[in-house]
């Protein structure tokens, strides 16, 4: 499992070291194209302001009502018998259908249980590891006029599930 | 859907709120958790304006046209039902390798282009084989660098936000590997007896 670990340390800085070496080599103005796409990222973290605080504000609500609670409580004895962890039950819901709404899960749960806890970790790598199924689906296929999607949804959904299988038995594996 | 989702979230909390008489504790996490979602994006700047300044110099030193030719045997192999020097596979390598760098926002339109050319090939209103086969890529999420995940352990103050980078990948990995192999066993089944 140490290798794991040395992979999230190595794999940024390394990255960085080829892009860097090889632009030097084949004369690319590194500094300029960096600034260039660096704007790009202001304007992505402005755009994704407003629904971040749309989905914070809503998920909050619900946290602090109690009512995530109640639901987290109800369903506990099923899911920890399979030893499946309750708390990050929303976010495995809502997932594959809102990507945003799912950023805003993984936020909160980063939050109340802090990063570096066993839900923190778990939900970093729920959110990083898959996609929102429905979005992809509903953006592509609606772009181009598909009206019969078939087994697409069912395959979306089914690898969905599987990640968030996987990730739970990995966290536990790697982290403990 | 996701406009029912989202007001749904909100309108349970109050009317439970209500009876559960912790409207207080509401009215006070409206407020803020507002202020808390403007911190968290604006904190987002720091790895979003340098992660993509370090992927457009990466685009620029040819280092995303290298990965493209490498996949591309791969690639191709995934996608039976199209002609081998077909102008698709171009757009399907590009969405590929962006998505697997966390530009999700380059990727979308790249993709659109991909499936321009793939509706083309089959020139009607169903999902293709290959379709499926690269929608099922782009919902498994396959990512190396989840950056967006990485800056909110930062804001949280994690010890090592980057922690979550290895179990994310294999995480993707195996999910990317299970939707291939899902997507094979309904085309084989939809197929199976015609």
């Amino acid at each position: 499992m140490g290798i794991i670990t040395s992979i999230s340390t190595w794999i940024i800085p390394c990255f960085l070291l080829i892009v860097l070496s090889v632009a030097v080599l084949r004369k690319v103005p590194a500094y300029e194209l960096f600034v260039e796409g660096g704007k790009e990222g202001v304007k992505m973290a402005f755009s994704l302001l407003p629904f971040l605080v749309g989905m914070i504000v809503a998920i909050s609500i619900l946290r602090s009502s109690g009512a995530m609670e109640a639901f987290i409580n109800f369903i506990s004895p099923v899911l920890l018998f399979i030893g499946f962890p309750p708390d990050i039950v929303p976010l495995a819901l809502i997932r594959p259908i809102s990507g945003t709404a799912a950023l805003g899960m993984t936020t909160e749960l980063i939050a109340t249980h802090g990063p570096d806890s066993f839900i923190g970790r778990l939900a970093s790598t729920m959110q990083g590891s898959t996609d929102t199924t429905l979005y992809v689906l509903t953006v592509y296929f609606g772009a181009v006029g598909i009206k019969k999607m078939r087994y697409a949804l069912k395959v979306g959904l089914l690898a969905d599930l599987i990640a968030i299988l996987s990730s739970v038995v990995l966290v536990k594996m790697v982290f403990g | 859907m996701i406009n029912i989702i989202w007001a749904f979230m909100a309108v349970i909390g109050i009317v439970f709120a209500m009876f559960n008489g912790r409207m207080e504790e509401v009215n006070q996490a409206i407020f803020e958790s507002a202020g808390e979602a403007v911190t968290l994006s604006i904190g987002l700047i720091s790895i979003l304006v340098f992660w993509l300044g370090i992927m457009k110099v990466a685009e620029g030193a040819g280092i995303l046209m290298v990965l493209t030719k490498l996949f591309r045997p791969v690639i191709v192999r995934l996608f039976p039902d199209i002609p081998k020097d077909h102008p698709a596979f171009g757009y399907i390598l590009s969405n590929i390798t962006a998505n697997l760098f966390g530009l999700g926002n380059a990727a979308t339109p790249i993709g659109i282009k991909a499936m321009e050319q793939m509706k083309q090939l089959s020139g009607t209103d169903t999902a293709s084989r290959s379709m499926i086969t690269f929608l099922a890529l782009n919902t498994s999420g396959l990512t190396l660098v989840p950056t967006t995940v990485i800056a909110i352990r930062m804001q949280y103050n994690s010890v090592s936000p980057t922690e979550i980078v290895g179990t994310t990948i294999i995480t993707t990995c195996i999910s990317t590997a299970s939707a291939i192999l899902i997507d094979r066993f309904y085309y084989y089944k939809s197929t199976w007896g015609k």
